[in-house]
């Protein structure tokens, strides 16, 4: 047997000093690598709060009511971008959700080969992949022109209504519902196949055990279980549109007056900062902060519920 | 003895456990053991599914540390010292006291580097191609790696796996070598490979191990502790202790508890 | 002879037959909903296709040497090329993910390997999804207020220095996340074997899980640099855009990203034609890199 090392150093091998230095300074090291992500949230938020104050300070809550843009007489009102980007991510949504889910539940059953299968879940993964500029590029000289015809018959037939009630005009808020609708389809579909492809298969037997057919497994079982997935990866695309930028300024025509009419041009809060926040001065700099601001809590909201519905919703199941 | 001077542990005694109680969170796991563990002997642990052996075993070489929640009461004296003290550095701890595990788990590495990764971390200067043979001929698996030392340790059947576990456990040259089950993974004839690994190894090391196979105990060990388990009032689960601790010869052959006869003769758990 | 009523055949071969009716309703609409969802599988690619197809033939016949090393023409004129924001992007990119790479790993590993699911850990990660969904735009805003216009840089402006740093705001959740999730992923008997030999933390990290998470934590690393790489609304007031070749990291720089947004509204035909072949050179780069990330996951997994 070895002889007993003396007290004090309980040291056969004798770890060297600067082992354990480095041992506690990489620990050290990592805690704060993980705390920078808090410190970047909280620097993000003082700096375009502290820029927002003048604006907030002049317009108040007035902002969100009112859509004077006027550099001239330095009246702002962001309700145009507000309204915009409301409307845009949420009619979007409203076409993304039946094409996603409608593709998640196509390529999760067996309708067709798996190597096919996988395939159009490839494809609608590197759909995800194109910049969105590339996209608003795309948006401005293929899509517009090519769906303009079909713009100009709602335009004739449904002009009646407020919201066909303009001319189409090149850009405008059609076309940007329609690009920001590419851009949110893989989400939705991606989340979609991963929460149905997460429904236990012992539900499905179960429902098939009973004589459903499969659209009765699909609508009864299979997509309540998913739900609460589903419904949080709506939540973040939401979240998304609202926040997306590119193809949205490229195609949506940045106007400066207001127009209900989905046809006409229109403006979102992203795309008003990427048009002037590097021109501005002065008091417009602080009223394009406010808006960004505005844009930061409606993400925010929209993210926390995302995330609060998927744990929520899931425990129930 | 007095609680103060751990330095009164017989010298052939090699562990030594002095009211030991492990809990996890509020979880009383094993309570009040009292054990001293030979030098230079295998120790088998038996007794059934739950009642601590694998938790009793990791406390010896502190590596319920890594369980968040898992605390223990009571003293564990190693080499004069008791092995939770403030100052004592669980990593040296693990440096003299190696562990080979249930599942075998090694790196994803090559098989040589699994058996020279542990040699490194302790500053082995020697000739390394010379360690990786002898310890994979202690572990009895050389001739089944001496051909493919560059390919992955996962290459390896589960059994030349567990193997090759303890050949980079023996590498190290720790004093005391724990195995909790090591075999359970495993086909009778690597069982009955690592079993004859185990009488080889005892010469030179103390081993403690846990098993499920009481065949196994009276074939490798030369003491044997039983643990068990029951439910106490008040409490969440049921809790460990120890029942008997003696040679195998006894605790097989003529027990002093009767829950230990009925264990053994496989009336019970 | 005797003209017993025969059994009502029709109703019991019906309720008894087991051949398939596409006639029943309940056939009927399965045929109509896989019909739907068919057609909706379908909707969902054809975007990718029409852009690929124009990007490929728009941005694809104009690709020649010289496109990939001349600067942009002046306005009005003609001819010129993108090897400047080639270039840019590649400064940009590299900038991003030198800050956002070993943040993102650290921070993961001290949440998978480190934390103990406390408070702070929780923090941390909810900080992180929160900072993954905070706009693009919102990140050049930010660091334009703390950098650029704070001109902290050798009182230099925009510079690709400021765009490297706002893009790596986008690309940090990312690597977190990957991060964090691969090292999830390591089974719990790896750590233990190695501190089984004695090894550190520091130690068992560097050597045994990091590795062994290699494969998820470089898949996700390469799509989020993927990602930086087309990503534009951060940098248009960060890095801004440059005609000239790249002056340092601290001049203004081009990328092909903006180059694409500031050529595509150009009423200008040779910059709307650069604005595609730059589509076309990022689009394949970063496509490359899908696929490669898939590649990798993929070897490994055989
Ligand atoms: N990591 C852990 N966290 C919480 N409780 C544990 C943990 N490991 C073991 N236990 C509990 O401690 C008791 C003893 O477990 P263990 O030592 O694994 O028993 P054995 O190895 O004898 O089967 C059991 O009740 C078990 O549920
Ligand atoms: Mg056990």
């Amino acid at each position: 047997m070895r002889s007993a090392p003396p007290i004090d150093a309980f040291t056969l091998r004798r770890r060297p000093p600067q082992e354990k230095l480095i041992d506690i300074g990489f620990r050290q090291l990592t805690l704060v690598l993980a705390a920078s992500v808090g410190i970047i949230l909280l620097a993000i938020f003082l700096t375009v709060f502290s820029g927002a104050r003048e604006a907030m300070a002049t317009f108040g809550f007035k902002f969100l009511t009112t859509s004077a843009w006027d550099p001239v007489n330095e009246q702002y009102g962001a309700l145009i971008a507000i309204y915009g980007t409301l409307v845009t991510a949420i009619l979007s949504l409203l076409i993304a959700i039946p094409i996603g889910l409608g593709t998640a539940i196509f390529i999760t059953e067996d309708l067709l080969p798996s190597k096919l299968r996988e395939a159009i879940g490839l494809m609608v993964e590197l759909l995800a992949a194109i910049p969105s500029v590339v996209l608003g590029l795309w948006a401005i000289f293929v899509m517009e022109p090519a769906i303009r015809p079909f713009l100009n018959l709602l335009h004739t037939t449904l002009g009646w209504t407020p919201f066909f009630s303009t001319a189409p005009q090149g850009s405008g808020t059609a076309p940007a519902i329609l690009i920001l609708v590419v851009m949110v389809l893989p989400i939705i579909t991606a989340i979609s196949r991963d929460a149905l492809n997460q429904v236990p298969i012992e539900l499905r037997q179960g429902a098939y055990g009973v004589g459903t057919t499969r659209w009765g497994a699909i609508f009864n079982v299979i997509l309540p279980a998913a739900v609460s997935s589903i419904m949080g990866g709506v939540m973040l695309s939401l979240g998304r549109a609202m926040g997306e930028t590119m193809a949205v300024t490229m195609i949506i025509g940045n106007s400066l007056n207001f127009s209900v009419s989905l046809l006409a041009p229109g403006n979102t809060i992203a795309s008003m900062l990427a048009n002037q926040f590097g021109e501005a001065d002065g008091i417009q700099v602080s009223a394009l902060m406010y808006a960004a601001v505005v844009l930061m809590v409606l993400t925010f909201v929209v993210n926390v519920l995302a995330q609060w519905i998927v744990r929520r919703l899931s425990l129930r199941y | 003895m007095t609680a103060s001077s751990p330095s009164t542990v017989a010298s052939d005694v090699c562990m030594s456990l002095q009211d030991v109680t492990i809990s996890y969170g509020s979880f009383e796991a094993v309570k009040n053991v009292y054990m001293d563990l030979p030098k230079g002997k295998v120790t088998a642990f038996i007794g059934p599914s739950g009642c601590g052996k694998s938790t009793v075993l990791r406390a010896l070489n502190r590596m319920n540390d890594l369980i968040p929640g898992c605390s223990l009461k009571g003293r564990v004296i190693f080499d004069q010292h008791d092995l939770y003290d403030k100052r004592v550095d669980p990593v040296e701890v693990r440096r003299r006291i190696g562990m080979v595990f249930q599942k075998p788990n090694p790196f994803p590495k090559s098989i040589y580097e699994n058996i020279a990764f542990g040699a490194r971390i302790n500053g082995y200067k020697g000739d390394m191609d010379e360690l990786v043979e002898r310890s994979l001929r202690k572990a009895a698996v050389w001739d089944e790696c001496k051909d493919k030392l560059k390919e992955s340790g996962f290459s390896l059947s589960g059994g030349q796996q567990q193997r090759l576990c303890i050949a980079r456990a023996i590498a190290t040259e720790p004093e005391v070598i724990l195995m909790d089950e090591p075999c359970s993974a495993l086909d009778p004839i690597s069982t009955l490979k690592i079993e004859e690994t185990m009488h080889e190894l005892k010469r030179s090391y103390t081993i403690m191990i846990v098993t499920h196979n009481m065949q196994q105990a009276v074939r490798v060990a030369d003491m044997t502790a039983f643990f068990n388990a029951e439910a106490v009032e008040g409490g969440t689960g049921k809790v460990g202790y120890l029942v008997e601790f003696n040679e195998t010869e006894n605790i097989f052959n003529s027990p002093n508890q009767q829950s230990t006869l009925d264990y053994v003769s496989g009336r019970f758990g | 002879m005797s003209l017993s009523t025969p059994p009502p055949i029709n109703h019991f071969t019906e309720r008894l037959t087991l051949h398939y009716d596409p006639g029943l309703k309940r056939n009927r609409f399965n045929q109509v909903a896989n019909a739907i969802a068919a057609f909706f599988a379908a909707l969902a690619v054809v975007p990718l296709f029409l852009v690929l197809i124009y990007v490929l033939i728009q941005g694809g016949r104009l690709i020649s040497l010289q496109l990939l090393t001349d600067l942009p023409p002046a306005p009005g004129l003609e001819g010129g090329g993108i090897g400047n924001a080639i270039i840019g992007t590649i400064v940009v990119t590299l900038i991003a993910s030198l800050i956002a790479i070993p943040v993102g790993v650290g921070g993961g590993v001290y949440l998978s390997e480190y934390a103990q699911n406390g408070w702070f850990s929780k923090f941390v990660r909810f900080g992180n999804d929160v900072l993954a969904g905070v706009p693009s735009i919102i990140s050049g805003v930010f660091v334009y207020s703390l950098i650029v216009a704070t001109r902290v840089f050798f009182d230099q402006s925009f510079s690709a220095m400021a765009g490297g740093i706002a893009l790596s705001v986008l690309m940090l959740p990312t690597v977190i996340k990957t991060t964090y999730e691969g090292l999830l992923l390591v089974p719990q008997e790896m750590r233990m074997g190695a501190y089984g030999v004695g090894a550190s933390r520091f130690v068992t990290i560097t050597q045994i899980t990091l590795p062994a998470a290699f494969t998820p934590i470089a898949t996700g690393v390469v799509l989020g640099i993927a990602r930086a790489a087309g990503e534009t609304a951060p940098l248009i007031f960060t890095a801004l855009f440059s005609p000239f070749w790249p002056e340092g990291l601290f001049h203004p720089i081009a990328t092909m990203s903006v180059l694409i947004f500031n050529f595509a509204i150009m009423p200008y035909e040779a910059q709307n034609e650069l604005a595609w072949a730059a589509s076309f050179v990022l689009v394949i780069m970063i496509l490359g890199a899908n696929l490669l990330a898939r590649w990798i996951s993929h070897a490994s997994r055989s």
